[in-house]
C-alpha cells in the first residue's frame, strides 16, 4: 500500500516526521482528509486539530496558522505551533487566552500588536479544543 | 632592564586584563549557547518554507506577485547585519570586507547593528535607514525591517535586496555571506545548500490551490520574506556570540602567557638584584679587612 510521509515543522523544531496512512488537516476552507497519492495541493492551515492516523490509531495535534503542501507521497505542514494532545498543557493555554484577552481590550493596539494577540487566542483556543474534546 | 616595582605593575595590570576578558568570555558562552540553539533549531523550518515557495514560484506565473518578479537590476538595497559591539575578532571586518564588493553609486544600505553604521559612514555609502535590535530579537521587530524592505522593493526604488550577514557555520568559523533576499529565491541558486532537500518535481496536471492561487501566494509571499530575514538575524546572533566567544579565548590565553613571562623576567630581575648586593657586600669586606 502506498503511504505518505508527514512532515511538521515548526520554527523551533521538526516535530514529526513519519510516514502515516492518512491525515486530516484544518484548512481555510474546512477540514481536509489527505490520503496517498493525493493530487498535488497547496492550502493555508487555520490553527485547530490535526489527525494522523497511523496503524489504525488516531493521534491528534494541535497546530496554528501556516501552510500545507500536499505532493502525491508527501505532506509538508509548515506552522507557527504544533502540539501533540498529550503535551497540552491547559492551564498555560487558559492563561495564555486570558492574557491575549486582556491585549484585546487594550485600545492603543497598533495593527502588529492587534494581529499578534487574535493569533495568539485562536492558538490557545486550538489548544483548548483539542485537549478537551475527549471529555465532552 | 625595567625595574621590579615596574614589573609588577605591568603583570598586575595584565592579571586584571585578564579577568575581565574571561568574564566576558563566560557571558558570551553563555549567550552563544541559547543564540545558536535559536538559530539551529529554525532552519529546518526555513529550509521546507523555501523548497515549498520556489515549487510554488516554479508552477506559477512569476507575474502573479509582484514580489517573484525579476527585474533587471539598476539599484540594489543591501541589509547589513553587524554587531552593536566590538570584541569580536574579525567578524565585522570580514564582513565589510564583502560591503566593498558592492558598486558604492548603484547600491544603497539598510544597517542592524552600530559598527555597520560606522563603517557605511566612514566609507561614505548611502545608508537609508539604520535599525536597531535588542540582543534576542522578536520575529515581530525584524518584520518592520523586511516591511520596509518590501516597500522599497515594491515602490521599484530598488530592484533586489540582498542580506549581508555572518552565516553562521560553527563555532569557530563564521562566513560572511550575502543572500538575495527580494525577487524570490531558493536556497540552491543563492549557492546554500543546507541538507540537499530534492526539490519536488512539478506534477502533471500542475498543482491544486485552496482558495485560490492568489490568496496563498498573497499570504505565504510575504511571511516567508518576514521569516527568512528573521532567520538570518537569528543566525548573525549566534555568529557574533561564537566569534566573541572565541576571540576572548584567546584574549585570557594570551594575557596568561604574557603574565607568565613576565614573571620570569620579574624573577630573573630580582635575582640579579640579590646578586649584585651580595658581591656589593662581600667587596666592602674584602676591602675593609
Amino acid at each position: 500500500m502506498a503511504t505518505l510521509r508527514l512532515e511538521i515543522v515548526t520554527p523551533e523544531a521538526r516535530t514529526y516526521s513519519d510516514d502515516v496512512d492518512s491525515v486530516v488537516i484544518p484548512g481555510v476552507e474546512g477540514e481536509l482528509g489527505i490520503l496517498p497519492q493525493h493530487v498535488a495541493l497547496m492550502t493555508q492551515l487555520l490553527p485547530g486539530e490535526l489527525r494522523i492516523t497511523k496503524n489504525g490509531q488516531e493521534t491528534r495535534l494541535a497546530v496554528g496558522e501556516g501552510f500545507v503542501e500536499v505532493t502525491g507521497e508527501k505532506v509538508s505542514v509548515l506552522t507557527d505551533m504544533a502540539v501533540p494532545e498529550l503535551d497540552i498543557d491547559e492551564a498555560a493555554a487558559e492563561e495564555a487566552m486570558r492574557r491575549a484577552e486582556e491585549a484585546l481590550k487594550n485600545e492603543h493596539l497598533d495593527e502588529e500588536g492587534l494581529a499578534a494577540a487574535q493569533a495568539a487566542m485562536l492558538k490557545s483556543l486550538a489548544q483548548l479544543r483539542v485537549k478537551r474534546r475527549k471529555q465532552i | 632592564m625595567a625595574s621590579l616595582r615596574d614589573i609588577r605593575r605591568r603583570i598586575k595590570s595584565v592579571k586584571n586584563t585578564a579577568q575581565i576578558t574571561r568574564a566576558m568570555q563566560m557571558v558570551a558562552a553563555s549567550k552563544m549557547r541559547k543564540a545558536q540553539e535559536a538559530a539551529l533549531s529554525g532552519r529546518p523550518y526555513a529550509e521546507l518554507l523555501n523548497r515549498v515557495l520556489v515549487s510554488l514560484r516554479d508552477r506559477v506565473d512569476s507575474s502573479m506577485h509582484p514580489l517573484l518578479e525579476k527585474r533587471e537590476v539598476k539599484h540594489e538595497l543591501v541589509i547589513l547585519l553587524s554587531t552593536d559591539k566590538g570584541l569580536c575578532g574579525g567578524l565585522n571586518t570580514n564582513l565589510f570586507r564583502e560591503v566593498l564588493n558592492f558598486n558604492a553609486d548603484t547600491t544603497s544600505f539598510i544597517t542592524v547593528g552600530r559598527k555597520g553604521t560606522q563603517f557605511l559612514a566612514r566609507t561614505r555609502r548611502k545608508v537609508i535607514a539604520d535599525f536597531a535590535l535588542k540582543d534576542h530579537p522578536s520575529f515581530l521587530e525584524t518584520k518592520t525591517i523586511s516591511k520596509f524592505a518590501i516597500e522599497k522593493f515594491l515602490g521599484g526604488e530598488v530592484d533586489k535586496v540582498t542580506v549581508l550577514f555572518p552565516l553562521f557555520v560553527n563555532t569557530l568559523t563564521q562566513r560572511p555571506t550575502a543572500i538575495p533576499l527580494l525577487p524570490i529565491t531558493s536556497l540552491e541558486e543563492a549557492g546554500l545548500v543546507h541538507d540537499g532537500g530534492t526539490p519536488a518535481a512539478p506534477p502533471e496536471g500542475g498543482i491544486l490551490f485552496e482558495p485560490d492561487a492568489q490568496s496563498i501566494l498573497d499570504a505565504i509571499v510575504p511571511y516567508y520574506v518576514h521569516y527568512e530575514l528573521y532567520q538570518m538575524l537569528l543566525g548573525a546572533r549566534a555568529s557574533e556570540h561564537s566569534a566573541r566567544m572565541v576571540a576572548m579565548k584567546s584574549a585570557t590565553d594570551n594575557a596568561k602567557q604574557l603574565v607568565k613571562d613576565l614573571t620570569l623576567e620579574y624573577n630573573k630581575a630580582r635575582q640579579a638584584s640579590i646578586t649584585t648586593e651580595l658581591l656589593e657586600i662581600s667587596t666592602a669586606q674584602l676591602a675593609l679587612g
